[in-house]
């Protein structure tokens, strides 16, 4: 695997191979050393154009655990305040010498830019680019539902038949694109849930159910409810009256998570808004497998870092 | 030149039962002792070895699987290697007598790498190596305490090892590159 850019390219062989080497991967922390020597003098670069805690410190632990160097920019506190761009920020990485970038940038297709740049030749993977994808959460959700749903018996397996509703903002979400192409691409079922205003155009065209009836997709009995975070640093319109009435229809409440199915588990990409998308006893409860998407997080982007830094390098074979 | 078959599969069984009396001798009986397969054959070596201990001395053919992938030396030489599934026996290594069992040892790399997987998975109190055939042409520092079968091979001949559980039949083969 050259990039990683879009859950969209892979196909379900793929897509299962990344899942079961994240499982590998997985066992490495039980450990006795949880560290693998594979990508040792190898240099992951994370540059952060946008804000991120989990993110940033997940692709550096993955790292890290595979012996690679890392080296951090965030945008904050760097020339980008100054106005560098993208392109001369990455020439001047490319010319410290990197062998993968991890791109986290505002800008929807900043990660296929890159790719397709010749600013740099390293091997680019999309931490989230704007509102367009964010491929290892996808990959980490995937895994996630995975291991729930089959717990030691998940090697191999896709998740066909498997039924999932993703609830919320769903215009301003790269988790929920992201989601949308792995989950059909691996069989499961998807249902996306909000209100119309935060419902991206053209999304009749997408392989999924469409509905504003949060209360009826909980009557569903969905395996999975992903709940979305509210994007207000995203909302440069009134998209809702006010947070009460987003509340009051899309909400994880105390009322609904009461509702919901007793093996039905609940997911949110984090950082989550208690109160306004999911109430703090359904983020806190036995069924919320939230903080295991963390966990999870490492494994798939230990296993991304693997796939697109190991093998036979493509220059070197051309030569 | 065709392919000369030197093991057929009355040979691989015979090598495999001498090869598992020799780790009981050595190993002074069953206890302790953890056989660890190499994938993907050597894995299956492994749990022929086992099965045989456990008849000769029940109790003892405890067996794993140990992948050395993600610690070769080589692994911006080829396309990406998929690992396999690494399987410890509960409890672990530490303490134990860890035999490591694979088809072919040839330039003594991927015990290598086998080594120091197994050092990030705790402390055994000795490592031996058990293999099917050994064809020569060492590169590092390493011997085989068990042999099924020394093949004096030169080195552009290709071994090809077939096995029942993951080829269709047992047989070990010599091809020369023409």
């Amino acid at each position: 695997m050259r990039h990683l850019l879009s859950t969209a390219d892979l196909t379900r062989d793929e897509a299962v191979g990344i899942l079961d080497l994240a499982e590998d991967m997985a066992d490495v922390a039980t450990r006795a050393v949880p560290k693998l020597p594979t990508l040792r003098g190898r240099t992951v670069a994370n540059l952060f154009f946008e804000d991120s805690t989990r993110t940033r410190l997940s692709f550096e632990a993955a790292a890290k655990r595979l012996s690679a160097d890392v080296i951090t920019f965030s945008a904050k506190g760097s020339s980008v305040s100054k106005g560098e761009s993208l392109k001369d920020t990455a020439q001047t990485i490319a010319a410290m010498g990197v062998d993968a970038v991890v791109l986290r940038h505002s800008a929807s297709g900043a990660a296929q830019v890159l790719a397709e740049s010749d600013w740099i030749d390293a091997a680019v993977v999309n931490a989230g680019d704007g509102t367009h994808q964010h491929p290892t959460q996808g990959l980490l959700d995937a895994y996630t539902l995975r291991k729930t749903l089959h717990a030691d018996a998940s090697r191999g397996r896709d998740l066909d038949g498997v039924r999932v509703a993703i609830v919320g903002d769903v215009l301003h979400s790269r988790v929920a694109r992201s989601n949308v192409w792995l989950l059909t691409t691996l069989g499961a079922h998807v249902t996306l849930v909000g209100p119309r205003t935060l419902l991206p155009m053209g999304v009749g065209a997408w392989p999924v159910d469409v509905t504003t009836d949060l209360d009826a997709a909980i009557a569903a009995r969905p395996d999975a409810v992903m709940m979305l975070r509210v994007q207000q640093e995203r909302m440069h319109a009134a998209f809702f009256p006010h947070e009460r009435e987003y509340a009051s229809g899309w909400s994880l409440d105390d009322d609904r998570f009461a509702r919901l199915a007793a093996d039905t588990i609940v997911m949110h990409p984090g950082p989550m808004n208690r109160g306004l998308e999911i109430s703090a006893r359904a983020a806190d409860s036995p069924r919320s497998v939230i903080l295991d998407q963390v966990t999870n997080g490492v494994s798939i982007r230990m296993a991304v870092l693997y796939l697109v830094l190991s093998g036979s390098d493509p220059r070197e074979a051309a030569a | 030149m065709p392919a000369r078959t030197v093991l057929q599969r009355a040979d691989i069984a015979r090598a495999l039962t001498r090869i598992s009396h020799e780790i009981l001798e050595s190993n002074r009986g069953g206890s302790d002792l953890i056989l660890l397969g190499i994938p993907t054959r050597g894995v299956v070596l492994a749990e022929r070895i086992a099965a045989n201990l456990e008849a000769f001395e029940p109790g003892s053919g405890v067996v794993g699987a140990l992948d050395v992938t993600m610690y070769r030396d080589d692994l911006h030489r080829h396309p990406t290697r998929t690992p396999s599934p690494t399987r410890l026996p509960a409890g672990g290594v530490d303490g134990k007598t860890v035999v490591l069992v694979d088809d072919v040892l040839f330039s003594g790399r991927t015990i290598r790498a086998a080594l120091d997987a197994i050092g990030d998975l705790g402390r055994p109190r000795a490592v031996r190596l058990a293999v099917l055939v050994d064809r020569g042409h060492r590169e590092l520092p390493i011997r085989a305490d068990f042999v099924g079968k020394n093949l004096p091979t030169a080195a552009a001949e290709r071994i090809f090892v077939r096995l029942e559980e993951t080829d269709g039949d047992d047989a070990v083969s010599i091809e020369g590159i023409a």
